[in-house]
């Protein structure tokens, strides 16, 4: 089935004279190399056969019951009253507080989600190098026992966000970053554990059966073989969850779990718009930087 | 012949095992710890807290709670409702969100210019592209959660905010991307229809779009999947859905309401992301 539009296919050579459609004067060559295409008319716009059709017509409908289900405040959206407060909002978004005192709170808060998530993607890592190691079925012979139940796991972990994790973590850690890390190092581990489990299946199996052949025990052959085969790409995969993982820690904050998020959500409950915006130019400092450094990281890697 | 050279060699003493590269690694693993010294401390990373007294309690009594999970009638219904409210804040979200990104990715794809048909860019329409580039840049790095936060405080708590979020952010994303996966393709086509006077509109449509349609689709789906798990996430600051639901219970240490919640967002997840594979499977 193909959802794009079905185009008018040329049929090859022909082999006799045809006549042409819809009276249009075409001279049909009959003999050898005689390579018209022939003509046809484009589908008609709704076919009952058409799975497109089908399948945009769901489309619309699904969006048109959202608006109307939702009940949505657009007057609200753009009457004055709101307007009025989103020009006030940006007017004094433009100002951001710069006092010295206010700025070593921001920079501490910065290192605060940094450290939270290259220490929460650190614990995903190795954690989730554990749990691939038994979701994985590396060769022909492997039993994988555990591969269904701790795949189940990962998905389990993986389909929570960070941030319903860090509010559940919030009862047993306490606010703070703690909470904050140690959600994300549970989320990241089953998106990893995922992503490391499928890099083990998809790697060359014939290093680790030469050493599998002679004997050697299987955690040799996952050291000598397995992983340094592996390991640029599961490097590569980390790198990429930490860009992920410092957009997330950032905004874990809100529901109290730390970092810049926490102060964003407290100086924004007070209205205080020049030190919101403070901490937004932040964060997104933060964001593009940790992209510089992981593009410069994964280019020296694969140099 | 080969026994011969082999037989030396047997003879030879074993060579001693040791790692040729072991002081690059001690030097790698002590700048490592050194380095993670100062995170730990910046996290407040004391696991044992997660044992003492105070915080045990709490824990297990409120996972405790958690089975068996609220099954009655009403609840049920309530959660399908907010359910389905999270849908649709996804859904009408991603759909203002094309409002906004086919017309900004349409004004900054670089194959629809005229002057750089002749070679370069003039500077005006260059001038407007890298300007409509930022905005899209600005749109997408602020998180929805965020934007949120911005206009639950205007509209108040409801879903206006958080599909207004999702318009923001996945409209900066979808237009970006849109005009990466329109670049990256051949645009000889589109070219050799705009040098013989057509405009940009009828090549877009002629040549852009029929080469790229399955891959635009395809990308629009996927980001549509992860609106749902986003419109999820942002009842968390007050725009409604299966978030707020789950946030309030939560701060009522419910654990049976949070358990059956549990369940069905990830029942949601689970399907969207089921749906969202199957459809981009058939895109091939």
């Amino acid at each position: 089935m193909s959802l794009t539009s079905q185009q008018p296919r040329a049929d090859g050579p022909a082999s006799g004279p045809r006549a042409p459609l819809g009276g249009s004067e075409v001279h049909v060559v009959t003999g050898v190399g005689a390579t018209n295409e022939r003509y046809k008319l484009p589908p008609r716009l709704f076919d009952a056969r058409c799975k497109s059709c089908w399948f945009v017509f769901g489309l619309i409908c699904l969006t048109i019951a959202s608006f109307w289900t939702l009940d949505l405040k657009w007057a609200q959206f753009f009457g004055a009253d709101a307007l009025a407060k989103m020009g006030k909002f940006i007017g004094e978004l433009l100002v951001p507080e710069t006092s010295i005192k206010f700025l070593r709170k921001l920079w501490v808060a910065s290192l605060e989600t940094l450290a939270m998530s290259a220490l929460g993607t650190l614990i995903a890592a190795v954690l989730g190098l554990a749990l691939a190691l038994p979701a994985a079925k590396t060769y022909a012979q492997d039993k994988a026992r555990w591969r269904g139940i701790t795949r189940l796991v990962l998905n389990a972990l993986r389909s929570i966000p960070e941030l319903v994790w860090a509010a559940l973590l919030l009862i047993s850690a306490g606010l703070g970053p703690f909470a904050g890390t140690l959600a994300l190092a549970l989320h990241t581990t089953g998106v990893l554990g995922r992503l490391f489990a499928e890099a083990l299946e998809n790697s060359p199996p014939t290093p680790a059966f030469a050493l599998r052949t002679r004997g050697v025990s299987e955690a040799r052959v996952f050291w000598y073989a397995t992983l340094p085969l592996v390991l640029p790409q599961l490097m590569s995969y980390t790198l990429y969850r930490w860009e992920n993982n410092i957009r997330a820690a950032a905004v874990l904050g809100v529901v109290g779990a730390g970092g810049l998020g926490q102060m964003l959500a407290f100086h924004m409950g007070l209205f205080q718009m020049g030190e919101t915006s403070s901490i937004l130019i932040a964060m997104m400092g933060l964001v593009a930087l940790v992209d510089i450094a992981s593009n410069v990281a994964r280019r020296v890697m694969t140099r | 012949m080969a026994t011969a050279q082999l037989s030396p060699q047997a003879a030879r003493p074993r060579p001693a095992l040791r790692d040729p590269a072991w002081t690059g690694r001690a030097f790698w693993m002590l700048a490592g710890l050194v380095l993670l010294w100062p995170m730990l401390v910046l996290t407040e990373f004391k696991p044992w807290t997660l044992l003492s007294k105070e915080s045990v309690k709490p824990t297990l009594r409120f996972l405790g709670d958690f089975f068996p999970p609220k099954v009655e009638p009403d609840f049920l219904i309530l959660v399908a409702k907010e359910t389905w409210r999270t849908v649709a804040m996804a859904t009408a979200g991603i759909a203002l969100a094309l409002l906004l990104a086919i017309p900004l990715s349409l004004l900054s794809v670089r194959v629809l210019s005229m002057s750089a048909l002749t070679g370069r860019m003039a500077v005006l329409p260059a001038l407007l592209r890298t300007l409509i580039r930022w905005t899209m840049i600005v749109l997408r790095s602020v998180p929805e959660l965020i934007w949120a936060l911005v206009f639950v405080r205007v509209v108040g708590l409801g879903p206006t905010a958080g599909v207004i979020a999702i318009a923001l952010t996945y409209g900066g994303m979808l237009g970006k991307v849109y005009a990466e996966i329109l670049e990256s393709g051949e645009g000889h086509a589109t070219q050799s229809l705009m040098r013989n006077g057509s405009g940009r509109l009828q090549a877009f449509f002629y040549s852009l779009l029929p080469q790229n349609a399955a891959e635009l689709t395809s990308y629009t789906v996927y980001r549509w999947e992860c609106a749902i798990r986003s419109s999820a996430v942002l009842g968390f600051v007050g725009a409604g859905g299966l978030g707020q639901m789950m946030d309030s219970s939560m701060k009522m240490f419910n654990g049976s309401e949070v358990a059956t919640m549990l369940i069905v967002f990830m029942l949601l997840v689970w399907l969207a992301d089921f749906a969202s594979a199957w459809l981009r499977r058939q895109l091939g």
